[in-house]
């Protein structure tokens, strides 16, 4: 089919968007190889290499099976359990999306040091993952046409017969695609692990950047990451396959709500040994720092600062990431052709980049082509907008998706061109999808953590570089205000991705 | 108005991959007229609407509206600039506007009260004049359908395009508001182009019927033209039950010798064996003993459908001819019954 001249302008900017994600790692490639490759091949062939692997491996396997069953137990529970309450229910097993996974981490350690290590870096990824198997569980499960249970029902199945024959296939690929990017996240996680001084990955590699800056030891150990994300990258697309839309139901039936109090209870107990962990612990620990802090020594200056800096960075990164990730999300949705898919996967490689990783690539390129920005602000927003690239793209192509290209047809019979048909169909019906997509990005970049370590400028102090210099001196009296700051302002735009979760599309 | 052609469609060809969908189409459409696009499912109707809306570009062939080329191989008019409102299969409207936002979306100025005024007429003239402020979403099928073609009209265009409007409707509702539509499109002499599978849809609605099979225009005349003198056999089978026999036609290809008895031509055939065609409203069941009965045969089975039923009666050789007849009149199944032919009858080259 051939394209008419206008759409193709989205495209070009959809390749410009896509190559600049890619520069960074560009930049790390060359500069693991810069000394040739014997150097890289002596980095990444040794003992204490395969160690790393192999403990890097367990920690993400154990955290992705157990956030696998917690986050489908709990999307059953928001959405087909039938027992009340269960919006609020949705909205405290989201709470973890908030809390980033060092505070946690802080929180735990606070509490009962002993847990340092793997067991720690477990509980503590574990809860801060599930969320991300339970939000698109709990919309396929939305999504499933109680035709299908009934057809089994009629069939002479049993409950537990009908949810493993009729409900268990179609959730399938939901779980496995939100368990794979529990996998992505464990492996990418900084935080978390370094507060649990686990040597995995992500914290040697911090390490070989603080200590004395060893570039090539650093850049190689990052590539080795690298492809293992792209790995996981690779099997999460695959599983994600194509849109599988056509599959909603056609028409709002009601279920039958029909909970023996039996099961409402072990729902509740089961809920609970959730929420505990997930939210009490950190929370109530957190809150107990504030206890030690006594309020004369707050610095309320430098509270304030470091908020307004943090709602800057997210607001800055989230705006800069959206106008890029448009062009990509259009193009991938509305064009035809092989073409216009390649941005689209172009930034999903980027979706695979651990932060610390992406950090350390930005470092090069501010030392070998951006030299006036090293240290500054934009290459700050730089390297969080390529973190939060592919984030933005998949929620805007959701959301794009959303629109039938028929209302795109009819506003160009009806004599709307390109542009305004974009500005007034396609962007309106969009926009839940956008404003979700830009919580997302502000959320993640509020709650970033080794990206901004590495790269902000001397003398910029966020939340989360504040919570992370008094925390490693375990100065937890200091750190309480920031934290709960920092829980404050993640729990805005939380809220209202849980608000359009749970909102069931009215618009159409 | 002029008596050029609102719409001209000059050997377009369109093709899928290696599939041609569309061959050589020529088709006029005049103004003020109401075009039904007849053919099965998947064989090229939505695509050719497609592209005389500009929404797909033909591969061969010129499209020519109010005598302007908007599309040929030099030539490329997109769709914002032709004047041509589509009415798609469920309507699609703007599910973020409201009804009366819906009917301006293509006008100008969409604040002033000109266009108040001209939503406040259109949809008047569609029933629904007091929906303005209403979601969308609140309205029944039909009634959507309605708001859809109130915002085609609103925007004055050349030719309105409806693409099976009522495939998503139920069959009593769809009846009705099809004549509402077809009222609607007339009193605002609209030039429409309505694309159906359904064949009395297009019958009823159609000044013209232009029937599409294999990616060609088989045939385009009026509706009793379409019926009553179809141009191939392929027509005749489409639009509507035949029941084959073999026949000579008469020297001066005027009529035909059946086993019926010597029966009268629609058009004229030329002399020799040929295959003629009967609908099957054309038999009638006659008392197997009365003078009439010249052929005569044993019913087989009965079809019951409330206002009407079908009969198949096998032939002493065992052809099987279906008759139409008022539900009443069914005969029993397993009695003999005569059979006689009413009115006269296509002649086509013998297959």
């Amino acid at each position: 089919m051939r394209q008419t001249r206008g759409s193709l302008i989205p495209l070009g900017l959809a390749f410009v968007a896509a190559f600049i994600s890619l520069v960074p790692l560009w930049y790390l490639v060359t500069q693991s190889l810069s000394k040739g490759l014997q150097p890289f091949v002596d980095e990444v062939f040794q003992e204490r290499t395969l160690t790393l692997i192999i403990r890097s491996t367990v920690l993400v396997s154990a955290v992705t099976v157990m956030s696998a069953i917690i986050g489908t137990f709990t999307a059953w529970v928001v959405t087909l359990s039938g027992i009340r309450g269960r919006l609020i229910l949705t909205i405290v097993f989201s709470l973890p999306l908030a809390i980033p996974s060092y505070l946690s981490a802080f929180a735990w350690i606070s509490w009962k040091p002993e847990l340092s290590g793997f067991l720690g870096s477990f509980i503590v990824l574990t809860f801060s993952c599930y969320p991300y198997v339970m939000l698109p569980v709990s919309a396929a499960m939305i999504r499933l046409d109680p035709v299908h249970e009934d057809i089994a029902r009629t069939m002479g199945r049993s409950s537990i017969e009908i949810f493993g024959a009729a409900v268990l296939p179609q959730l399938r690929r939901s779980i496995t695609s939100g368990s794979l990017l529990v996998a992505l996240y464990a492996f990418s996680d900084f935080g978390a692990v370094a507060a649990m001084r686990h040597e995995v990955f992500t914290w040697v590699i911090y390490g070989a950047y603080r200590a004395g800056f060893n570039p090539t030891r650093a850049a190689s150990l990052s590539i080795v990451l690298v492809l293992a994300a792209l790995a996981l990258t690779y099997a999460e697309s695959i599983s994600r396959g194509r849109d599988d839309s056509s599959r909603k139901a056609t028409t709002a039936r009601r279920r039958r709500r029909n909970t023996s109090w039996p099961l409402a209870v072990l729902t509740m107990i089961g809920a609970l040994a959730v929420i505990i962990p997930g939210v009490i612990v950190p929370i109530v620990n957190i809150a107990s720092w504030l206890g030690r802090t006594s309020s004369r020594s707050i610095d309320w200056a430098s509270v304030w600062g470091a908020t307004g800096q943090s709602f800057l960075n997210g607001s800055v990164t989230a705006i800069v990431t959206l106008l890029l990730a448009l062009p990509v999300a259009w193009s991938a949705v509305r064009m035809t052709g092989k073409l216009a898919m390649i941005p689209e996967r172009l930034t999903y490689i980027t979706h695979a980049l651990p932060g610390i990783v992406v950090a350390i690539s930005v470092v090069y390129v501010g030392i070998r082509v951006a030299r006036p920005w090293y240290q500054e602000f934009p290459l700050l927003i730089f390297g969080q907008v390529i973190i939060f690239l592919p984030v933005m793209v998949a929620s805007l192509r959701a959301a794009f998706e959303k629109t039938p290209v028929a209302l795109e047809e009819v506003a160009h019979s009806l004599g709307v061109g390109n542009v305004s048909t974009l500005l007034r169909v396609a962007l309106p019906i969009a926009m839940p999808g956008i404003l979700a997509g830009s919580a997302l990005s502000m959320l993640a970049a509020v709650k970033e953590l080794p990206v901004t370590l590495l790269l902000r400028p001397t003398g910029m102090d966020t939340l989360s570089t504040k919570i992370w210099d008094f925390s490693t001196i375990s100065d937890y009296a200091a750190v309480g205000p920031y934290a709960i700051a920092m829980l404050i302002l993640a729990a805005l735009p939380t809220a209202l991705l849980g608000t359009l979760s749970v909102m069931k599309d009215a618009s159409s | 108005m002029s008596t050029s052609p609102a719409l001209e469609l000059t050997h377009v060809s369109h093709f899928f991959g290696s599939t041609q969908v569309l061959n050589d189409i020529n088709l006029q459409v005049q103004h003020g007229s109401i075009t039904a696009l007849l053919g099965p499912s998947g064989e090229g109707k939505t695509t050719l609407l497609r592209i005389i809306a500009g929404l797909e570009r033909p591969q061969q062939g010129s499209v020519q509206i109010n005598n302007v080329v908007v599309a040929d191989e030099k030539t490329w008019i997109p769709a914002h600039e032709r004047g041509v409102a589509l009415v798609p299969q469920e309507g699609a409207l703007f599910p973020h506007l409201t009804v009366a936002e819906n009917v301006a979306f293509g006008l100008k100025k969409r604040r002033s009260a000109a266009v108040k005024s001209r939503v406040a007429e259109m949809l008047e003239l569609v029933g629904l004049p007091q929906s303005g402020n209403v979601r969308p979403s609140e309205l029944s099928g039909g009634m959507q359908q309605r708001v859809a073609l109130a915002r085609a009209l609103a925007t004055q265009p050349t030719l309105v395009l409806l693409d099976e409007p009522f495939s998503a409707l139920d069959a009593g509702l769809r009846e009705s508001l099809r004549d509402h539509v077809v009222d609607i499109l007339r009193a605002a002499s609209a030039t429409a182009i309505w694309v159906t599978h359904d064949q009395d849809e297009a019958l009823s609605i159609a000044d013209s019927v232009a029937v599409l099979l294999n990616g060609r225009i088989a045939q385009k005349s009026d509706p009793v033209s379409v019926y009553r003198t179809p141009q191939t056999p392929e027509v005749a089978r489409f639009i509507g039950e035949t029941v084959p026999f073999n026949g000579t036609v008469s020297s001066d290809g005027e009529s035909v010798d059946t086993r019926f008895g010597n029966i009268g031509l629609l058009q004229h055939h030329q002399p020799g064996a040929a295959t003629i065609l009967i609908r099957p409203e054309q038999f009638e069941i006659v008392a197997a003993d009365s003078a009439e009965a010249t052929v005569v045969g044993e019913v087989t089975a009965t079809r019951y459908f409330g206002h009407d039923g079908t009969v198949e009666v096998q032939l002493s050789d065992g052809v099987v001819a279906t008759v139409r007849l008022h539900a009443r009149l069914l005969p029993e199944v397993g009695s003999s019954v005569g059979v006689i032919v009413n009115g006269r009858v296509l002649a086509f080259q013998p297959t």
